[in-house]
Order: structure tokens, then sequence, then C-alpha cells
């Protein structure tokens, strides 16, 4: 790791001294949802292994994810993944150094946000 | 204390000949998970919280377990390359190369345990 303060020079306060950007917080949203979406997929992945062992062990798994802290859990990472995935069609097109513009990339920004919530209400309302 | 600077050390020794590898693992997994995940939303989410002999007769079609087992198999290896990533940006040193080998362990064996489950329910 390099040192990145010889000398003990006073460093630049880049993030706390930004105004918080719509382009910044997406940005830092598509790394958070990925990651935290290992919670779901670790419960997920117990509820087959339970479904495959026996009907006792899938009623528990099923009755944890299907709790109401299971649903809040379900729910919020059913969002996370939508806007994730938004987010990772945002930058399959950014590859292409194709609507990189300030103001396309804040028009998109703001597409996988409310695109995300609408995936969301729809995925439920569906499911 | 160091007195060589990073730059230096490195000088000479060339690229890594890695080069865009990860870079185009994680375009290949991202697109194939664009069409993954929504067949498994709308497969896997409307099975959630039904009595068990009806999830078992509905993952034992070929077409349901093999979205699952793709989805699977997938997004764990997407997982394992994106944290890595968020890894190697936020911890250094023996930290971080412990923090990746526990991200692969974990990624490939909770793959394991979920396409052993489908297997077996499927099969």
């Amino acid at each position: 790791m390099a040192d990145v303060n010889r000398g003990n020079r006073p460093l630049s306060p880049h993030l706390s001294i930004y105004r918080p950007q719509l382009t910044a917080i997406t940005s830092i949203l598509t790394r958070i949802t990925g990651n935290a979406l290992i919670v779901a997929a670790l419960l997920i992945v117990w509820w087959f292994l339970a479904a495959s062992t026996s009907p006792e062990y899938f009623s528990l798994a099923d009755a944890v994810i299907t709790s109401w802290f299971g649903d809040l859990v379900m729910v919020l990472s059913l969002w996370a993944l939508w806007y994730h995935t938004l987010a990772g069609i945002r930058h399959l097109i950014w590859d292409n150094a194709k609507m990189l513009e300030m103001e396309t990339a804040t028009k998109l920004g703001w597409a996988v946000v409310i695109g995300s919530v609408l995936l969301t209400l729809i995925t439920v309302a569906v499911i | 204390m160091r007195y060589i600077t990073d730059r230096k050390r490195v000088d000479g020794l060339g690229a890594a000949r890695s080069g865009v590898h990860h870079f185009w693992v994680m375009k290949v997994s991202s697109v194939a998970l664009l069409g993954l995940i929504p067949l498994f939303v709308f497969t896997f989410g409307p099975m959630l919280g039904r009595p068990h002999d009806e999830v078992i007769a509905y993952f034992a079609q070929p077409f349901p377990a093999i979205v699952a087992a793709l989805t699977i198999l997938v997004s764990f290896r997407h997982f394992k390359d994106g944290v890595q990533v968020l890894i190697e940006d936020y911890v250094h040193g023996w930290k971080q190369r412990a923090l990746i080998i526990a991200t692969i362990l974990l990624s490939y064996s909770a793959a394991a345990v979920g396409l052993f489950a489908i297997a077996r329910i499927a099969l």
C-alpha cells in the first residue's frame, strides 16, 4: 500500500466538504446494494437446502423467510436487486463511453432510483 | 521505514499480465444475470410461503430448476468478484488477502450448497 500521506501533510477533506451529488450517491449505492444482497442470497440458499432436506426443516426456513422480519429483509433485498441491476445496466452503457455527459448521467441516476422502486412495487404486486 | 518509493520498487517489472481479465469476467456475469435475475425473481418468488410438496414439485421441473441453479452459480461468482474489488479498495496488506480468500470460500461454499439442494430436489 502506498503511503498516502508522506511526511504527515494535511489531506484534502474531499468527502466531508462536498455537497452530496446524485451521481456520487447512486454510485456508492450500487456497491452497498450489491454487497448487502449476500444476506438474501444466503437465506435463499438455506431455504433450498431446507426444502431438499425434509418438510420439517423446510417449514422452519420458510417460516423465518416469510416472518415479518424475513419479509422486510426480502422486500429490501428485492429493491437492492433491482437497483443493482439497473445500475449495472448503466455501467454496461458507460463502458462504451456513451451517456457520460453530466446531464445525461444525472438523468440515468434518477432512472435507476425511480425505476428500482417501480420494479419493486410491480414485483411485490405480481408475486 | 522504506526509503525506496513504490514507483521505484515496481520499475522494470512489467505488467501483471492479467490485463482486463477481471473487468471481462464481471461484464460476462453481469450480462448473464441481466437475463437470469428476472427469470429467477418470478419463478422463485411465488414459491415463498408455499407448502413443501408444492415447492418440491415446482422445482422438480426442468425450467425453474435450471434457472435457479444458473442464478445461484453465476450470482455467487459475480458476488465473489465484486466483493474482491470492494476489499481491494478499502483494506490493505495481509488483511486484504485474508478477506478475499474468505469471500472466495464463502461464495463457492454457498453456491455448492445451493446447487446440491436444487439437484436433490430436481433429480
